[in-house]
C-alpha cells in the first residue's frame, strides 16, 4: 500500500493542478451548515467540518434531473418522440467525503446497477466520480457507523483516504484511480508505509472509541417479516411523526424517485425528482385507493425497508451507514437506533411483544 | 449503455371503444421502427409503461398476445391524467411504449390444466393468455382450458366478439357471466364470478392452475371457493396492481415487503402472497 504525505502548504497548489482534469466537488459552508458543491477555480474545500447537512448522494442522484426532451410541435420532425439529453460525465472528484457517505454509494449501487437493468444516469455519474475520503476523528454523538457496517476510517467505496495530521495529510492510495489523482495533483512525497500505517492505526482506534452509540442488527435477518410488519410497536414509533420527509431527503441511502413531465409551450422534459415514502402521493392509485394511507403505514415502510426488506433482499447488513443525519434533523426526535433495537429484539422479550 | 427509461415510439393504429360506459378503449399500437418490435419480446401477463409526451407514463397490462404479430394492444380505463389524455387521442398520434415489464410463469403452466378467472376490465392480460394458449402452435402444450369471465352487465364485457367465438370452440370451456341483465336474449350465465366459479371450475389438483385477475372484491370471494374446490395456494396465480413509475424495480414505491410488484411481480402465487405483508 502506498502512502503520500501532502504538506498543507501544497494543498491549494495541488488542487489547482487538478482543476483542468477533474470537476472538483467539496464541502463548503452555506449559511449555517456545510453542503457539497462544485468548486470554482481557486476555491478550496472547507475540510473543517463534521459532516454535510444533506448527504452527497446528489453527486450521482441529483434532487431533480432531466431524463429526456421532446417537442410537441407537430410540424417538427420527430415530435412527441423522447430523446436522450447529452450530459457532462467528465471525470469529477468528490473531495473530503466522509467514509460513511462513501460506503453509502456502494450500498445504493445495488439498487441502480442490477443484473437486469442499469440506471444510466446514476451509473454514468458514479463511474465518472473519484472518491477522496476524509477520515473522521471527531464524530457526532449521533454517529453509529461502527455498528452499521462501516467506521470513521472505513475505506470501502473510496479511491483515496486522507488523514488529517495537523500540518499535513497522509493520503492512503486505495485504487489506481486514486493514484492517478495524486499524480495529477503533483503530490509526490511518499511517506514511510510502516510509519504511516502506525499513525493511521492509532488515530483509527481513537476515532472508533469516540463512536459512542450502537445499533444491534444481528437478529433482523431471522425475524419473520410479517410478524415485524404486524407488530404493535409501530403506532408508538410513528406517533410523533409529521411525515415531513426530512429523514429521507438527508439520508445517503434513500434512493426513491418520481418521474414527471414538464412542458413549456411546445417543448417538454421528462424529469426525475427525489420522492419520499413519507408522502401519501408516493403510493396512491389512480382510483384513489392507497395501500399506505396512514402515517403509521408510511413510517413502518421506511424502517422496514431499511432494516428488514433490504436485509432480506441483499443478505448483507442494513440499508444504513450510521451517519446519524436523520436523528439530528428529525423535528420530533424519532431515532432509528431505537427503532432498530426494538425490531432486533422483537419477540425475544415479552415486554416488547405487547 | 441501454437506457431502460427510454420508450419505443409507436403510432396509434386503431382505437376501439370496448364498453357501453365508454370508459374503456383498446389501443392498437404499431412500432415506428420495425426493429423495436423484436426487442419488445413479451409473454402474456407482462405489462408496459405507455408514455404520452407532456403527460407522463402509465403501467398497463398487455392485452395482445405474442402470437399476434405486427402490433401491440392495450385496453385502458380512463382514470387519471395520462389515461384521460390517451382517451382523447386519435389514430395516427405518436406515443411511446416501454417494456415488456414484470415476470411471467408460463414455464410452470406448460402441460397443465389452466383455469382463467377474470372480472371487469382486469380481463386484458387474461385475453392475452387465452389467445396465446389457443394458438395452433401452443394449444398442445396445455391440457383443459376453462375460462370464467364476468362483468356487471353484457355491455361492460371486453372483447365481446372474441368471447362469442371462444364460446363456440371445443378446445376451451368458456363461461361468460354478468351480475345481472334485463336482456331477454342473453344466452350465457347470470351470477357473480365466485358463484359461477363454484359451479363451473374443475376441482383443484396438482395438474391444475388458476389464473385470477379482477377487482379486490371478486378476488376476496373467489379465494374461498378455490379453497373449497381443492386448489393449493401455489396453484393460484394472481396479478397485483400498485402505483408505479420506473417499472424496473428502481424507483422504490411499489414494494410489498422486499418484493417489487413491477419487477418481481406483478404475478404472484397465493402461496407467495401468504408470506408477504398484506399491504396491497
Amino acid at each position: 500500500m502506498k502512502y503520500i504525505n501532502i504538506d498543507k502548504k501544497n494543498w491549494a497548489g495541488g488542487l489547482e493542478n487538478l482543476y483542468g482534469n477533474y470537476r472538483l466537488f467539496g464541502p463548503a459552508k452555506n449559511n449555517k451548515h456545510h453542503i457539497f458543491k462544485e468548486l470554482g477555480k481557486g476555491e478550496l474545500p472547507d475540510l473543517n467540518y463534521l459532516n454535510t447537512l444533506p448527504s452527497p448522494k446528489s453527486i450521482a442522484f441529483p434532487q431533480s434531473e432531466t431524463m429526456f426532451e421532446y417537442s410537441l410541435d407537430e410540424n417538427k420532425k420527430g415530435h412527441h418522440i423522447l430523446k436522450e439529453i447529452n450530459k457532462d460525465y467528465s471525470p469529477r472528484a468528490l473531495i473530503g467525503i466522509r467514509p460513511c457517505d462513501a460506503a453509502s454509494f456502494l450500498l445504493v449501487k445495488r439498487n441502480f446497477d442490477t443484473p437486469e437493468y442499469k440506471d444510466p444516469y446514476w451509473l454514468r455519474a458514479y463511474e465518472a466520480t473519484i472518491f477522496i475520503g476524509l477520515a473522521c476523528s471527531s464524530p457526532y454523538s449521533t454517529c453509529f457507523c461502527t455498528s452499521a457496517g462501516c467506521g470513521p476510517f472505513h475505506e470501502d467505496g473510496l479511491d483515496l483516504l486522507l488523514v488529517d495530521e495537523g500540518k499535513n495529510f497522509i493520503a492512503k492510495i486505495l485504487t489506481p484511480r486514486g493514484e492517478k489523482f495524486i499524480k495529477s495533483a503533483g503530490w509526490e512525497t511518499e511517506a514511510d508505509p510502516t510509519v504511516a500505517e502506525k499513525i493511521i492505526k492509532n488515530m483509527k482506534i481513537k476515532a472508533e472509541e469516540k463512536i459512542a452509540s450502537f445499533v444491534s442488527t444481528d437478529q433482523l435477518k431471522n425475524k419473520s417479516t410479517t410478524r415485524l410488519y404486524d407488530a404493535t410497536f409501530w403506532d408508538d414509533i410513528a406517533f410523533a411523526c409529521i411525515n415531513c420527509g426530512t429523514c429521507t431527503y438527508v439520508c445517503p441511502t434513500c434512493w426513491c424517485f418520481d418521474i414527471q413531465d414538464e412542458v413549456s409551450r411546445n417543448s417538454g422534459l421528462r424529469m426525475r425528482n427525489w420522492d419520499s415514502c413519507m408522502y401519501p402521493l408516493f403510493t396512491i392509485h389512480g382510483t384513489g385507493y392507497n395501500p399506505r394511507n396512514t402515517k403509521v403505514q408510511r413510517v413502518r415502510q421506511r424502517f422496514m425497508h431499511k432494516l428488514k426488506y433490504y436485509v432480506d433482499r441483499y443478505n448483507d447488513g442494513i440499508q444504513c451507514v450510521g451517519c446519524g443525519r436523520c436523528i439530528r434533523l428529525c423535528p420530533v426526535n424519532i431515532d432509528i437506533r431505537k427503532v432498530c433495537d426494538i425490531m432486533n429484539n422483537y419477540g425475544s422479550s415479552s415486554r416488547l411483544e405487547t | 449503455m441501454q437506457n431502460p427509461y427510454l420508450p419505443y415510439p409507436v403510432r396509434i393504429d386503431e382505437i376501439i371503444t370496448e364498453t357501453e360506459d365508454k370508459n374503456l378503449k383498446t389501443f392498437k399500437l404499431v412500432f415506428l421502427n420495425p426493429d423495436d418490435e423484436e426487442k419488445f419480446s413479451y409473454m402474456p401477463g407482462q405489462f408496459a409503461e405507455l408514455s404520452v409526451a407532456g403527460k407522463g407514463e402509465v403501467p398497463i397490462g398487455i392485452a395482445s398476445s405474442p402470437t399476434e404479430k405486427g402490433y401491440l394492444k392495450f385496453t385502458v380505463n380512463k382514470v387519471g391524467l395520462v389515461t384521460t389524455c390517451l382517451h382523447s387521442m386519435k389514430p395516427g398520434d405518436i406515443i411511446g411504449v416501454r417494456g415488456p415489464l414484470g415476470r411471467h410463469l408460463w414455464d410452470t403452466l406448460k402441460g397443465k390444466n389452466v383455469v382463467i378467472i377474470g372480472g371487469g376490465f382486469a380481463f386484458t392480460t387474461l385475453r392475452s393468455s387465452i389467445v396465446y394458449m389457443l394458438d395452433p402452435l401452443n394449444r398442445m402444450n396445455f391440457k383443459d382450458i376453462n375460462a370464467i369471465y364476468g362483468s356487471r352487465s353484457p355491455g361492460m364485457l371486453l372483447y365481446r366478439d372474441e368471447l362469442a367465438v371462444w364460446e363456440t370452440r371445443d378446445d376451451i370451456n368458456m363461461h361468460i357471466t354478468v351480475d345481472g341483465t334485463d336482456d331477454p336474449d342473453w344466452k350465457y350465465n347470470v351470477g357473480f364470478v365466485p358463484t359461477i366459479t363454484e359451479q363451473k371450475a374443475p376441482p383443484g389438483n396438482s395438474d391444475t392452475y388458476a389464473l385470477i385477475c379482477g377487482p379486490p372484491i371478486m378476488i376476496k370471494f373467489t379465494q374461498p371457493v378455490l379453497d373449497k374446490l381443492g386448489y393449493a395456494h401455489d396453484h393460484i396465480i394472481m396479478s397485483l396492481e400498485m402505483r408505479m413509475k420506473c417499472g424496473i424495480g428502481i424507483c422504490g414505491r411499489c414494494n410489498i415487503g422486499k418484493e417489487y410488484v413491477c419487477k418481481d411481480g406483478p404475478i404472484f402465487t397465493l402461496a407467495e402472497l401468504d408470506n408477504m405483508p398484506k399491504e396491497y
